[in-house]
């Protein structure tokens, strides 16, 4: 391969945030300044470069943190280290909604527009102007309308990423030149100053304006997202993940009983509340003694598909290639969902420890976490939870003195709704375009890198924790027969206590909508599972929440979403604002979903427009909009296209919308 | 003398076709079954030398026990499959993509479409005068070859032949994503300044006329192009000594354009730029 770069240079600072990641240059073919005698004799690339293409989204990010957008000379220089094709990266890089291609001021703000932002009044006039952008869903309804501000400068999450990067990278001479390559600096030091002061103050050369900061604006009024991108480094903090549980302190809480009441940067208060009994529970059982617990507990994959975890895991153990790879799920993007998001605020050790059992049990030594690019504080609380379980021998070459090896990367996303899909985030992990692959192979076949993987959301992964500590068959006797144990359920739009709420499988959805608030009189309508779920109407609240429960009554538990809508909610925007998210996130791949999502916007909007004048109209356009959605969802690749109609088609049928 | 290459026997697959019992050897595809059986299944994306990428879902056949429709040029038959490929629900598939393409891009150079169009009953202006299209112009920005996505339908078969799959230049690549999602270089730059080396294996596979000779380009400009008048041979390529195949057309006397057999064993229908574009000597008056 004769890669073709052009002229454009990279500036110091973007030189300097690729260097941060990768390492100083080795030579001139990798974009160092000055040629030395031995660079006309070798170029020693190759493999060796071209097999670090996994590191091409993690450099994206240190450009972007770095300057606030990625030019042709920074994409280009991290094209050179990497062997990535400009054009390929180009690719990448255009891929994502986070990232700029065209240069933009260092302070943006993402000021969420969707669903339960809209139902509470997003500050749609704070979009004016240069450093506001639409964004998706936040994940951050529970507060809404939410807005988040990103300050592009120094000390970037991906800079203080090396050492972590460096160290979890397993074997390959690459990773131990890097770690002897001056990625130095302890990373325990690096950590401690972490968890000391919040990363918006730490204290460093730069001055905080210079600094890279978020800052999360929830609720955000138009003066509140002004403040915060003068000086986003002194936005006050959030306030804690129990707030938006409003059951914390609950005793019959399962998943969530220590969130608000565990410190989440102490690992020692994590351990002294029950953590990593689990896990040695897990050691005593061996790696077939978790499976045969996890499949008799009936745990089912609570990311939306309710997949079987424990056949999942069987079938990922079973095969001969190595090495097998532990995949976390937690781009958390549909809107309205925020329990993982709470999950790993409130809770980090406890996903760590989930991971770890995970991996034991599909002998994986190296797990993913494939985080949403929109949660700063997750990233953070996480990656000080590895460190802390680096130095404490819980993660590393020897996990509790076990003889098995285990180490956890964190990745972040980057604005793309679509990598939520296993094998798309499989692909955006590997450095290509976060486009979904087609089925079969599966990815307990084929995953990431194309060897055994075992994909689970953040919620399946904790789930396990219980499932070892009470024991499978006291696991299983929560909730009903075929759906076990407890779900969360994030609760948000038109209710007075917005929040994650627990309940164990079998609840009714009157008895959750009790807990959160809502006021009957004045309900219309409950979107259930997101914008992939379906409506369910005031006279349908006693369908029990199980996955077989919701199946039948013709919706979809999906991955949770509870958003409430009262008489105040102009049903047809609400459409809109679905058919326009599925519009943007479609990846683009497959004709279905790429013209489809866009056909169906259309005729949603000339719908509204119409706002009931036309009926013969509109009964031509809900035909095209049947026609479409079949379409769409008999020959589109993955489950965004098979999906994205549902809500729609189920407004027109269960609500009689536009009747 | 064309060489057969040799295989070891492949073990034959039984399965339903439509009803009647069908045999396929392992590996081969329900489009490769469909085909041998005698059955015109409509692709797009799918390029005989090129692996298939399934986007364009104009192939989709019903399968039993499948959730949802599956790609017949991607799928692998499978013993004991049945297989229908002309159910409602299929026909209904196909005639919505193409109701889709052909809203959103310009189909009038696209081989075999139009007949499809007509079969599948796809009304494409129902989606009104305002739906969104495309909306690109040609980009002329070098004087062997045009990009017009205006009418490129995304199959991503000139990526792949641009890249991993035989020419490994990687000039070109999906940039952007759904709806707005268009094959570029880097940053949009224009082809000169890109790592392209004109070996014209993007035209080569492109279904859909959106990567055209500029002779070609030029002469549907101005009306003159027509393939009634054209003839083809196929030649052996004098530049070097590899020997690749060269299929000339010839309009008027005039090389218009040249593509390259995709069967040839050797070369799968691959050209480099001496043999792609370089005949303008064969017809200097000078010789």
């Amino acid at each position: 391969m004769d890669l073709h770069f052009g002229d454009a240079e990279p500036s110091a600072d973007e030189r300097e945030a690729v260097d941060a990641l990768l390492g100083p240059p080795a030579s001139t073919w990798e974009g160092a300044a000055d040629r030395t005698g031995g660079d006309l004799r070798w170029a020693r690339r190759g493999r060796r470069v071209a097999g670090r293409r996994d590191l091409l989204l993690p450099g994206l990010h240190a450009l972007n943190d770095r300057v606030g957008w990625i030019s042709e000379g920074g994409l280009g220089y991290l094209c050179r280290r990497l062997e990535v094709p400009p054009a390929e990266g180009y690719g990448v890089a255009t891929f994502y909604g986070m990232f700029a291609l065209t240069p933009r001021p260092a302070t943006v703000a993402h000021v969420c527009t969707d669903l339960a932002c809209a139902v509470a009044g997003a500050p749609r006039e704070a979009l004016q102007g240069a450093v506001c952008h639409p964004s998706p869903c936040l994940g951050l309804c529970e507060r809404a309308p939410a807005a988040l501000v990103v300050r592009a400068g120094e000390g970037g999450p991906e800079s203080a990423r090396t050492r972590g990067a460096g160290e979890a990278a397993g074997s390959g001479e690459l990773r131990g030149s890097e770690r002897s390559g001056g990625l130095g600096g302890s990373e325990e030091s690096a950590a401690g100053t972490v968890a000391a002061v919040p990363p918006q103050t730490a204290a460093g050369a730069a001055a905080p304006a210079d600094r890279h900061a978020t800052a999360v604006v929830a609720p955000a009024t138009p003066e509140a997202v002004d403040l915060a991108v003068r000086a986003p480094h002194a936005v006050a903090d959030e306030p804690s993940a129990a707030a938006a549980v409003p059951q914390a302190g609950d005793p019959g809480l399962v998943l969530l009983r220590r969130i608000g009441t565990v410190d989440p940067a102490s690992l020692d208060d994590y351990r002294a509340q029950g953590g990593y009994a689990a896990l040695r529970r897990a050691f005593e059982l061996g790696p077939a003694g978790v499976i045969r617990e996890v499949t008799d507990s009936g745990l089912l994959g609570r990311g939306g598909a309710a997949f079987p975890t424990g056949r999942k895991w069987q079938a990922t153990a079973a095969r001969p290639e190595q090495p097998h790879y532990l995949v976390c799920n937690a781009d958390e993007s549909e809107p309205g969902t925020f329990k993982d998001r709470v999950l790993m605020e409130g809770d980090p050790y406890a996903l760590i420890e989930a991971m770890t059992i995970a991996g034991y049990a599909i002998g994986a030594h190296r797990g993913y976490l494939y985080l949403r690019g929109e949660y700063p504080r997750a990233l953070h609380r996480l990656r000080h939870a590895l460190a802390r379980c680096r130095t404490r021998g819980l993660l590393g070459e020897d996990v509790l003195g076990q003889g098995y090896a285990f180490d956890i990367e964190i990745r972040r996303g980057a604005g793309a709704y679509i990598c939520g899909e296993e094998t798309a985030l499989f692909n955006s992990l590997e450095g290509h375009r976060g486009e979904p692959r087609s089925k079969p192979p599966f990815p307990v076949e084929r995953g990431l890198f194309g060897k055994p993987t075992a994909p689970n959301n953040v919620e399946t992964l904790v789930n396990v924790l219980p499932v070892l500590g009470m024991g499978a068959s006291s696991y299983a006797a929560l909730g009903t027969g075929s759906s076990t144990g407890t779900k969360l359920y994030c609760v948000s739009g038109t209710v007075r206590r917005p929040g994650v709420y627990e309940l164990p499988f079998g609840a009714t959805l009157d008895e959750l909508l009790d807990l959160a608030g809502c006021e009957r009189e004045r309900l219309r309508a409950v979107l259930l599972g997101g914008a992939a779920g379906g409506f369910v109407r005031p006279d349908e609240l006693d369908l029990p929440l199980t996955f077989e429960g919701t199946r039948a009554a013709g919706t979809a538990l999906g991955s949770g979403v509870v958003l409430v809508l009262d008489e105040s909610v102009p049903l047809p925007l609400v459409l809109l604002r679905i058919a326009e998210f599925f519009r943007d996130e479609s990846c683009g791949q497959c004709v279905p979903c790429r013209v489809g999502t866009v056909r169906q916007e259309e005729a949603l909007r000339r719908i509204a427009e119409r706002a009931g004048s036309d009926p013969h109209g509109t009964a031509d356009d809900i035909t095209l909009l049947r026609d479409v959605g079949q379409a769409m969802r008999d020959a589109s690749i993955c489950g965004l296209g098979q999906t994205a109609w549902n809500a729609v088609e189920s407004a027109l049928d269960r609500l009689g919308a536009y009747a | 003398m064309t060489a057969v290459p040799l295989r070891p026997p492949r073990r034959l697959l039984e399965f339903t076709l439509d009803g009647e019992q069908t045999r396929a050897p392992e590996g081969a595809t329900i489009l490769d079954a469909c085909r041998a059986a005698g059955k015109d299944i409509p692709t797009l994306c799918q390029g005989d030398t090129l692996t298939p990428k399934n986007a364009c879902r104009t192939c989709v056949v019903e399968v039993e026990g499948a959730r949802t429709l599956v790609p017949a040029c991607a799928r692998g038959a499978e013993a004991g499959m049945e297989i229908r490929t002309d159910t409602p629900r299929v026909r209904h598939s196909r005639k919505v993509v193409l109701e889709l393409l052909a809203s959103s891009v310009d189909l009038s150079t696209t081989p075999g479409v139009q007949d499809w169009l007509k079969e599948y009953g796809a009304e494409p202006a129902r989606f009104g005068p305002d739906a969104a299209t495309v909306n690109e112009t040609p980009r002329v920005d070098n004087d062997l070859y045009v990009r017009d996505y205006d009418k490129c339908i995304l199959c991503y078969k000139c990526v792949d032949a641009c890249g991993e799959q035989w020419q490994n230049t990687f000039a070109i690549a999906t940039a952007g994503r759904g709806f707005d999602a268009r094959i570029s270089t880097e940053f949009d730059a224009p082809l000169t300044d890109s790592a392209c080396v004109y070996c014209g294996n993007c035209i080569e596979v492109c279904p859909t006329g959106a990567l055209s000779f500029k002779t070609e380009f030029d002469m549907r400009a101005d009306g003159s192009w027509d393939p009634s008048r054209q003839t083809e041979t196929t030649t052996v390529c004098a530049y070097c000594g590899v020997g690749c195949n060269l299929t000339l057309h010839v309009q008027d006397n005039e090389i218009v354009k040249v593509s390259s057999p995709h069967d040839n064993p050797v070369t799968h229908g691959n050209l480099c730029v001496k043999g792609r574009f370089g005949y303008q000597h064969v017809q200097q008056g000078r010789r």
